[in-house]
C-alpha cells in the first residue's frame, strides 16, 4: 500500500504517545500524538487522575484500543456468571482474580495496581505479572462486576473471561504442599545427620555414654517421623496404587527401601543393638523430592491442557420475550433465539435466521476461506461471525455440539499413550528383579552358612544400599534440567516422558497454516493510489469472501468502507462493482488485462483497474517461517516428513520446494481426518511428532506420540498438546530434537556410574558388614555426583548446540 | 557432658523456629510470585517522590 507507506515516512517520528502505534491518522491532544480516540481518551483519563507516571516508568506502555459495542459485558451481572466467577464476596465486598493477556510491562503493574485511583469502588488490585493476573478486590455495592471489567477494557486491559472459568473453579497447585515437604525432610535431614556425626567418627568417649547414645538415637527417631509419615507420603501413596494394579512403577522399589531403613532402624534404636540408618532414609527422601520439584517445575503460565471450553465466549445474547438478555452458553437450550455479533463465535450448533452472513471456520477446519451461509442453513459452533450482528436459532446444547463431540472423542486416545513405552521404567524393573535376587540368594547363603541373624541383615542391608535413588534422580535431573534448557529457548513441554518421546521419532507431519506460514504481506506495486482509490479497492474486496479479497481488506483495516453497486464475481478471474459512479475491477491478470504475464512467480497477484485504466496490482505472498528450507532440508536427512493441512492445494508449487514429494502433500483435511491419518501412519508403527497450530489439528496432537503447538504469543492461543513451541524458535526444531536425544545418553552413562555405587555399596550390604558410616557416605556421594553429572553434562552440551 | 542434653534441646528447638517460619513464609504465598514484589517496591518509591513532578510534566 503505498500510499500509506509514503505518509508514514513524513510522520515517522510520531509515534502514539500511548501505544506506540504508527498511524497516518493521528490525533492531537495536550502536545503529543496518539493514533486513535481510543489512546487519547486513555491518556485523558490517567492525566486526569495523575496517573502519568505510567507513561514515564516505559515508553509508550500502553495497547491499543478496539472499540467494542457497549454492553459488551453486560453478561457479568447475571447472578450465576457472577457467583461463578467471585472467588470471593459478602455483603459489601468481593474479590475476582482477572486473566489480563495484554499485560506487558511494569507500567501495566502499576497502572492496574493504582485502579482504585481511577475508581473508588475499587478497594486494591494485586498483580501477579507472572501469571498475568490480577486480583481486584472491590465494593460489591458501589461498582458492578460489569463496569469493573469496563474500566479494565478501556484502559486497555481487557481481561480474557472464557467458558472455562465458569465451570470449573481453579484447583491450587500442591506446589506450595512439594516447597513444604521439601522443607521439612530438608530440615529433618540436615538435624539427623549432625546428630549422627558421633556415630561415624566415634568421637572421643562416645560410646561410654549410653545415655548420650539413646538420647541421639530417640531424637533420630523422632525427627524422621515427620519425614516418613509427611514428606514420603507420596512415594508410599503412588507405590501402592501401582502395586495394587499389578506393577510395579517407579516409586515402589522407594517406598520398600524407605519402609524397610525405617523398621530396622527402629528395631535397632528401640532394642539398643544400634543407631539405624535414618540419616540415609531422610536424605534419600530429601533428594529425591528435590528432584521431582526440579522435574515437574512446569510452566505455570502456559496450560497445555486447554480444550474448546478455553475458547468459547461465556455468555451469549438471547432474546426471550422480545428482550436481549445475557445468558450463560451453559444455559443455552435449543430453540433459544440468539444474536451473535461480528467477530463472536457461535457457541452451539444453530440454524441461521437472519437473511446471510459469512462464517470463518479456520478454527475448526483449519480452511481460511469463510463460507457464505443463508437464512434456514445449519452453523456449527466453533464458526466466527464476520458480518453485522446476526440472529440463530439454537439446535443443539453447547455440550453436545459437533466440535464439543470431535473434542470428546479424543480424549479416549490421549489417556493410553505414555508411561508404558517410559525407558527409565524398563531399566528399574530389571534393575527391581536383579536387587530381589541378589537380597534372596545373600539370605540363602547366610542361612545355609547357619547365620540366619546375618542373613535378615543382609537382605535388609540390600534393600537399604541399592534404593534405586541414583538410578532415578539421573533421570529426574537429566530432565529437568533439559525442561529449563528447552524452555529458556522458547520450547515448553510439558513433561519429562514427552522429552523421550521426541528420541524416538521417525516421522514429522507438519500444519501448514500458522505453522509453517506466518501470516501474509500485501503490497501494492504499481501507480500511487490516492486515498479515495485505496477506499475503492479495499471496499470492493470487502464484498468478496475470495481469501485474497479477505487478505486485501484486513491489512486495510483503519480504511473506512464505501457502498458498491452492481457487485459481481466472476468465479476464478475476479470481481467488478460500481463506486462513486466508477466501475472498479479486481481480480487476475487475465480477467484485468487481458494478456497471462509471468507464470514463475510464487506469490498471488490481484489486478486493479479503476475506470478501465489499470492501476497495477497487490502482491500476495504467504509468509513461510523463517528457515523454514534449511530445517526442512535438515529434518529430512532424519526423518520422513508430510504435510497434512486443512486449506486448498493453491501453494502446492512453493510447498513441493519445501517438501519434495508432492505424494507427502495432503490437503483439504478436515480435523477427523487429520486424526486418522496420524493413527494410520501409528499402525504402520511409526512414530509420529504433530506439528500444529489450530484447534483444528488438535485431535492430530492428541493423537501424535508427541504433539507440539506451534504459538506466536505462548499466552494466547494453543489447542491442548504436549510441547508449545514458540513461533521465534521454529528454526531450532531440529536442535531441540538432537538434544533430547543427547539427554538419553547422559541418562544411560550415569545409569551406569550409580550401578557402579551400587556394586560397591552391594558388596558391602550381601556380607553383612554394611555399617551406618558407609550407608551414610555412600548415599549422599552417590546422589551428588550423579546430580552434579547430569546437570552439568547436559547443560554443557546444550552451550555446545547452541541452545 | 550432660550440658549437651540442654544444649541439643536448645538448637532443636531454634532450628524448629525457622522450619516454622519457612512453612509461614511458603503458606501465606511468598514463593508465588518472586516477579511482581521486586517491581512493586519500585513504584512505592516513585509515587511519592514523583508527585510533584507528575503534575508539572503534564501540564
Amino acid at each position: 500500500m503505498k500510499y500509506a507507506e509514503s505518509t508514514k515516512g513524513v510522520l515517522d517520528k510520531t509515534k502514539c504517545y500511548h501505544c506506540g502505534e504508527t498511524n497516518y491518522r493521528l490525533v492531537r491532544f495536550d502536545n503529543k500524538d496518539f493514533c486513535c480516540e481510543g489512546c487519547k481518551l486513555v491518556y485523558e483519563l490517567l492525566s486526569e487522575n495523575n496517573l502519568c507516571t505510567y507513561y514515564s516508568l516505559n515508553q509508550t506502555p500502553g495497547n491499543t484500543q478496539k472499540s467494542a459495542y457497549s454492553g459488551k459485558y453486560f453478561y457479568l451481572d447475571n447472578a450465576d456468571i457472577k457467583n461463578a466467577l467471585l472467588s470471593f464476596s459478602d455483603e459489601t465486598q468481593a474479590r475476582i482474580t482477572f486473566y489480563i493477556p495484554k499485560m506487558h510491562c511494569s507500567s501495566c503493574i502499576w497502572l492496574l495496581e493504582n485502579l482504585h485511583k481511577l475508581n473508588t469502588g475499587v478497594i486494591s488490585a494485586r498483580v501477579n505479572f507472572l501469571k498475568k493476573e490480577v486480583v481486584i478486590t472491590f465494593l460489591n455495592k458501589e461498582l458492578k462486576l460489569s463496569s469493573l471489567v469496563e474500566l479494565l477494557a478501556d484502559i486497555g486491559y481487557e481481561p480474557l473471561i472464557n467458558l472455562n472459568d465458569l465451570e470449573n473453579k481453579k484447583v491450587l497447585p500442591n506446589n506450595k504442599q512439594r516447597i513444604i515437604k521439601i522443607g521439612v525432610a530438608g530440615f529433618c535431614f540436615g538435624n539427623i545427620m549432625m546428630m549422627s556425626f558421633p556415630e561415624y567418627f566415634s568421637v572421643g568417649n562416645f560410646y561410654d555414654r549410653a545415655d548420650l547414645k539413646t538420647f541421639f538415637g530417640v531424637l533420630n527417631l523422632f525427627l524422621s517421623i515427620p519425614v516418613f509419615f509427611y514428606s514420603a507420603s507420596e512415594f508410599f501413596i503412588s507405590a501402592f496404587k501401582s502395586i495394587r494394579n499389578k506393577y510395579l512403577n517407579i516409586d515402589a522399589p522407594i517406598a520398600i527401601s524407605i519402609l524397610v531403613i525405617f523398621i530396622r532402624s527402629l528395631y535397632e534404636i528401640i532394642s539398643g543393638t544400634g543407631v539405624g540408618y535414618l540419616d540415609s532414609m531422610t536424605g534419600i527422601v530429601f533428594f529425591m523430592l528435590i528432584g521431582r520439584y526440579f522435574q515437574d517445575k512446569t510452566y505455570e503460565t502456559l496450560s497445555f491442557e486447554r480444550d474448546y471450553k478455553s475458547y468459547f465466549p461465556v455468555a451469549v445474547t438471547v432474546i426471550k420475550d422480545k428482550k436481549e438478555i445475557s445468558l450463560p452458553v451453559t444455559k443455552l437450550k435449543r430453540g433459544d433465539r440468539i444474536i451473535i455479533r461480528n467477530s463472536e463465535i457461535v457457541p452451539a450448533d444453530s440454524i441461521l435466521v437472519s437473511e446471510s452472513t459469512h462464517i470463518d471456520y479456520s478454527f475448526v477446519t483449519g480452511e481460511s476461506k469463510p463460507v457464505k451461509k443463508y437464512a434456514g442453513e445449519l452453523i456449527y459452533a466453533g464458526g466466527k461471525q464476520l458480518d453485522g450482528a446476526i440472529q440463530l436459532d439454537t439446535e443443539k446444547e453447547v455440550s453436545q455440539s459437533y466440535l464439543t463431540g470431535l473434542w470428546n472423542n479424543d480424549k479416549e486416545s490421549n489417556t493410553k499413550k505414555k508411561e508404558s513405552q517410559n525407558f527409565v521404567l524398563k531399566i528399574n524393573k530389571y534393575f527391581v528383579f536383579s536387587l530381589l535376587i541378589v537380597a534372596l540368594s545373600a539370605l540363602l547363603f547366610w542361612v545355609f552358612m547357619g547365620d540366619s541373624s546375618r542373613g535378615l541383615n543382609a537382605v535388609t542391608s540390600v534393600l537399604i544400599i541399592a534404593c534405586p535413588c541414583a538410578l532415578l534422580l539421573s533421570a529426574t535431573f537429566t530432565n529437568g534440567n533439559m525442561l529449563r534448557i528447552f524452555g529458556r529457548n522458547k520450547f515448553y513441554i510439558k513433561n519429562a516422558a514427552v522429552i523421550e518421546s521426541l528420541t524416538n521419532i521417525d516421522t514429522i507431519v507438519f500444519d501448514k497454516t500458522g505453522t509453517i506460514t506466518h501470516g501474509s504481506s500485501v503490497k501494492f506495486v504499481g501507480k500511487e493510489l490516492s486515498e479515495e482509490e485505496i477506499r475503492m479497492a479495499v471496499s470492493l474486496a470487502f464484498n468478496s469472501s475470495h481469501p485474497l479479497s479477505r487478505k486485501i481488506y484486513e491489512n486495510n483495516p483503519e480504511v473506512k468502507k464505501l457502498t458498491v453497486a452492481d457487485f459481481k464475481e466472476i468465479k476464478g478471474q475476479g470481481i467488478k462493482g460500481v463506486i462513486n459512479n466508477k466501475s472498479v475491477m479486481m481480480g487476475s491478470a487475465h480477467f484485468i488485462t487481458g494478456h497471462n504475464t509471468d507464470k514463475g512467480s510464487t506469490s498471488s497477484k490481484v489486478f486493479l483497474s479503476i475506470e478501465n485504466v489499470i492501476y497495477g496490482f497487490y502482491s500476495i505472498d504467504s509468509f513461510y517461517r523463517k528457515g523454514i528450507l534449511p530445517i526442512t532440508n535438515e529434518l529430512k536427512k532424519e526423518y520422513d516428513i508430510q504435510l497434512l493441512s486443512g486449506d486448498n492445494n493453491a501453494e502446492t508449487e512453493t510447498l513441493k520446494q519445501i517438501f519434495d514429494n508432492e505424494s507427502d502433500l495432503h490437503f483439504n483435511q478436515q480435523p477427523e481426518e487429520k486424526l486418522q491419518f496420524i493413527k494410520s501412519l501409528q499402525n504402520k508403527g511409526h512414530k509420529v511428532i504433530m506439528i500444529g497450530d489450530g484447534l483444528n489439528d488438535a485431535g492430530a496432537l492428541m493423537q501424535s506420540d508427541a504433539g507440539i503447538a506451534v504459538s506466536d504469543d505462548t499466552n494466547n492461543f494453543s489447542p491442548s498438546c504436549d510441547a508449545i513451541l514458540d513461533g521465534s524458535s521454529f528454526e531450532k526444531l531440529k536442535l531441540f530434537l538432537d538434544f533430547a536425544k543427547s539427554g538419553k545418553k547422559i541418562i544411560v552413562a550415569s545409569f551406569i556410574l550409580s550401578l557402579i555405587y551400587n556394586v560397591i555399596g552391594l558388596s558391602f550390604a550381601v556380607q553383612g558388614t554394611l555399617s551406618p558410616v558407609i550407608a551414610a557416605i555412600l548415599m549422599p556421594i552417590s546422589s551428588i555426583s550423579i546430580v552434579l553429572l547430569t546437570t552439568i553434562s547436559s547443560s554443557l552440551i546444550a552451550k555446545s548446540k547452541g541452545l | 557432658m550432660s550440658v549437651l542434653f540442654i544444649l541439643i534441646g536448645a538448637s532443636i528447638i531454634v532450628a524448629l523456629g525457622f522450619l516454622i517460619a519457612f512453612i509461614w513464609s511458603v503458606r501465606s504465598g511468598q514463593y508465588e510470585d518472586d516477579y511482581t514484589p521486586a517491581v512493586r517496591i519500585l513504584f512505592e518509591n516513585e509515587m511519592e517522590s514523583n508527585k510533584n513532578k507528575d503534575t508539572i510534566t503534564n501540564k
